[in-house]
């Protein structure tokens, strides 16, 4: 297959799929960085403050990475990207958006799309499309820091207490049907799949699947069958609570777009 | 010309670690002496560190300090910076300091992969960097700088940070 060095070499054919590709990837990373900055000052325990504050920082980083990467590929610049669009132009799940919610919550959430975002790094780190793979190689060394994060406090979470079992299989019932939302499929499935940028999204479902499982039973959580999936954000509609949260991490931006820092 | 310029980057300092320099920390991945001057490539350990933007600041000003030209440095993941590329010197120099160095236990094909993904083993029984001792445990898989994990020697009763592997 073809392997394309830069954004330039890339077929018009391809291009709108791998942008809407990238839009999705920053959305998600930038919404779900900022959910987990909510917890600075305030996680349960102090380790638990650095590890949000901390795993909040690296996705706002990741998400600027995929914003550079869509500024190379014509779309605005990525201070615009992040602050200057509407609602309806965001591209990320609704998992992402939803409130932080209790720790349980925040810790099934975060478990359920790392696992999502390992197997989707893992298929791009073979793209044709080098810029993409180089980049999906460097973040997936430093998402396995997430990862061991979170399938820790899953296993010891779903069998510390009654009350911690009971919140984390509460959280779990909530999220997944959004987690679900993750694999959407879109227009870009196909192209993508063609010219080999990355895998279908059905396939990822599979994949992620496959690994979400084994880690759930280590805390003795299961998943009801059969169920249904939450869609809307990738074609950009969106629960209310991600235009609550633009309306705030926009605010400042919306003053005077053009001031500099 | 170039020596010079290796030189240069010899005291440009992590702005977070301040005893590493950029070449201890291998994050230097490749020179280049071009018509209109120095290009710099950096390959950040951790890509949302944000002394990056420092780290490049300081490199232009102290490459072109002396070099005489114009330096564009530029930000790379390939190649990713790995444990590997990090110094004996800087390993040593990082002990020193009291920051244990990157544990090698993670490279290599020692363990499967889903293994590897899976558990906190790349980061137990981190040597102390002040008794030596591997009797320690891990307490934080993150630290003060996306780089650092925290983690607690039995030998000497001290809290530690190691600075995390990446393969």
């Amino acid at each position: 297959m073809n392997r394309f060095e830069t954004a330039k070499d890339l077929p018009a054919m391809v291009r709108p799929a791998v942008v809407d590709l990238l839009f999705r990837m920053a959305d998600d990373e930038l919404i779900i960085g900022h959910r987990n900055s909510e917890w600075t000052g305030h996680a349960p325990i102090l380790e638990e403050d650095i590890a949000f504050s901390s795993m909040a920082q690296d996705e706002m980083g990741h998400a600027r990475a995929y914003y550079e990467m869509l500024h190379e590929l014509g779309e605005a610049d990525p201070d615009t990207l992040a602050f200057g669009r509407k609602p309806r132009q965001y591209r990320c799940a609704s998992l992402v958006s939803l409130p932080k919610g209790d720790w349980a919550f925040s810790v099934v959430r975060q478990f359920l799309y790392d696992t999502s975002e390992s197997v989707r790094l893992a298929a791009l780190s073979e793209s044709t499309f080098v810029p993409l793979a180089q980049l999906a190689r460097k973040l997936r060394g430093e998402e396995k820091y997430h990862l061991m994060h979170g399938r820790s406090w899953v296993a010891r979470l779903g069998s510390a207490t009654e009350e911690s079992r009971k919140r984390m299989q509460t959280a779990l019932a909530t999220c997944y049907p959004h987690a679900l939302g993750l694999f959407e499929p879109t227009e870009a499935d196909e192209p993508v799949a063609q010219y080999g940028i990355g895998l279908r999204e059905r396939e990822l479902k599979a994949q992620w699947e496959s690994a979400v499982v084994p880690g759930l039973q280590a805390g003795g959580l299961s998943v009801a069958d059969n169920v249904l999936p939450v869609y809307g954000g990738r074609v950009g509609r969106h629960p209310a609570a991600l235009t609550e949260l633009l309306d705030g991490m926009q605010l400042v931006y919306n003053i005077d777009p053009t001031a500099k820092w | 010309m170039t020596e010079a310029v290796w030189t240069a980057l010899r005291t440009v300092t992590d702005p977070e670690i301040p005893v590493l320099t950029v070449v201890d920390m291998g994050i230097i991945s490749g020179v280049r002496i071009t018509e209109s001057g120095v290009a710099v490539d950096v390959t950040p350990t951790f890509s949302a560190c944000p002394a990056v933007a420092l780290i490049r600041e300081q490199i232009v000003e102290a490459v072109s300090a002396a070099c005489g030209c114009e330096v564009i440095v530029r930000i790379v993941y390939d190649p990713p910076w790995t444990t590997e590329r990090m110094t004996e010197e800087g390993r040593r120099k990082l002990k020193e300091f009291g920051v244990a160095p990157p544990s090698k236990a993670c490279v290599g094909d020692r363990i499967n992969a889903a293994v590897k993904a899976s558990t906190t083993w790349s980061l137990e029984h981190i040597p102390c960097p002040f008794c030596d001792s591997k009797e320690t445990e891990l307490e934080s898989i993150f630290g003060p700088t996306l780089c650092r994990s925290i983690h607690y020697c039995r030998g000497c009763q001290q809290s530690f940070e190691h600075f995390k592997p990446v393969e």
